[in-house]
């Protein structure tokens, strides 16, 4: 670990290049592994050679945010401050308030960040406005605060604009791209529930004489709602994701049954009706996972959505025992 | 943001114009380009396109902002839910 002196201390001076193990770590925290003790300490950080006069960013401390801010500062000097969010992202810590006015004012205060810079401007990433409000920031501090960009990839090009943020750098995206990332983190959180599912359609598929049938029909209902949603999100029918997730589901018990063949009228009307509510129950649990679904929208789909998704998996498990014992 | 909107009618946002001194703050913050300056004070340009996330209201040195906080997220509600009613589920979509 290299060092850099300043009035207030010693600093560590990080490097702007992820290693393997940086990249290594991303990937397992994408996948849910170790996921939530991804973190580094927080406090102050030097990227290059940094001066008294060079900006000061915000980040969180959870590693992956941190890692993209420190790789997007390659080949500058920038002080990065730290906050102590507990190894979670900026948008989420700023919706609990861990990424907050209270830690901020703590943090400039415990870092000695008024005898490291001259000027009193603060760079936050406007995802953490949420839960700091600058105006408190200033008086606390007398640091003035800055909401630069959403990403942090485009933090040198804010930089180099003047510190003006332009409407790109404003703008949220939510690409194909982006969306892929989230699946596996998606797929692992439903990783218990269904496995509990999928043991019980198991032994029942063995009793009742269907085989593995209905255990592959439920992983793709599951899939069709967590996977499958998520990537043809901007393209599903409507604004609801619980209708979005119904028609996926909709989709793989049409796919499945060409597929699987040969079932009696009750199985298909089961089929019919307990996949798209799997599929529209993963879907809706996605909006969490998005930027955009405020929390009285959420609570208006779940108010029309998991009644109905409740008696079609009801009506379902009822016309399929009423195939067999009837 | 291209490409995708939630419901309409749903957001519990409020302007008071009355209150409001113009400092340009939540077009600085809000991610969804809600609102704009209008003649010298904000104005809500867009109110479908807001998620309730609450940075206008938390960085409004006036206090002229109202909004329903909060995270839209339903894994999280149904995790609420269960544990007001003291029903154990260890789920909740990795956001503990």
């Amino acid at each position: 670990m290299r060092w850099l002196e300043t009035p207030a201390g010693r600093v560590p001076q990080v490097s702007s290049d992820l290693r393997l193990g940086d990249r290594l770590g991303a990937w397992k925290a994408r996948w849910g592994i170790g996921r939530m003790s991804y973190l580094v300490p927080a406090g102050l950080y030097a990227v290059g050679n940094p001066g008294p006069d060079d900006p000061v960013a915000v980040t969180a401390n959870y590693k992956m945010s941190y890692d993209l801010v420190r790789r997007a500062l390659a080949g500058r000097s920038v002080w990065l401050l730290v906050l102590e969010t507990h190894g979670i992202n900026v948008w989420c810590a700023a919706g609990k308030g861990t990424f907050g006015t209270e830690e901020l004012v703590r943090r400039i205060w415990l870092t000695g960040l008024h005898q490291v810079v001259r000027h009193r401007l603060l760079l936050l990433p406007i995802l953490g406005a949420p839960g700091v409000a600058a105006h408190v920031v200033k008086q606390g501090t007398g640091f003035g605060v800055r909401y630069a960009t959403l990403r942090a990839a485009d933090l040198p090009e804010f930089l180099d604009n003047g510190m003006v943020t332009t409407p790109a750098m404003r703008e949220l995206t939510f690409t194909l791209r982006e969306r892929l990332a989230l699946v596996p983190v998606e797929l692992v959180s439903a990783l218990p529930a269904t496995l509990a599912v999928v043991a019980i359609l198991v032994v029942a598929g063995m009793l009742g004489g269907y085989s593995l049938a209905p255990a592959v029909a439920y992983l793709g209902g599951v899939a069709a709602g967590a996977a499958v949603t998520p990537l043809l999100l901007p393209w599903l029918p409507t604004r609801s994701f619980a209708v979005k997730g119904m028609v996926a589901g909709l989709a793989w018990s049409l796919l499945w049954y060409l597929l699987a063949g040969g079932w009696d009228r009750t199985t298909v009307l089961a089929a019919f009706l307990c996949l798209p509510a799997v599929s529209s129950f993963y879907a809706l649990n996605f909006t969490g996972s998005t930027p955009f679904t405020s929390r009285s929208g959420v609570k208006k789909e779940m108010r029309l959505s998991l009644p109905v998704m409740g008696l079609a998996v009801a009506a379902g498990i009822i016309c399929l025992l009423a195939g067999r014992f009837v | 943001m291209k490409g995708f909107a939630y419901l309409r009618n749903v957001a519990t946002l409020e302007l008071d114009r009355g209150a409001c001194i113009g400092c340009g703050r939540c077009p600085e913050v809000c991610p969804h380009a809600v609102f704009r300056l209008e003649g010298g004070k904000a104005a809500l340009a867009a109110r479908d396109l807001c998620m309730e996330c609450g940075a206008c209201a938390r960085n409004c040195p006036v206090g002229a902002i109202r909004v329903d906080a909060g995270v839209g997220c339903a894994s999280g509600m149904i995790t609420e839910w269960l544990r007001e009613r003291k029903i154990g589920w260890s789920g909740g979509g990795g956001c503990s």
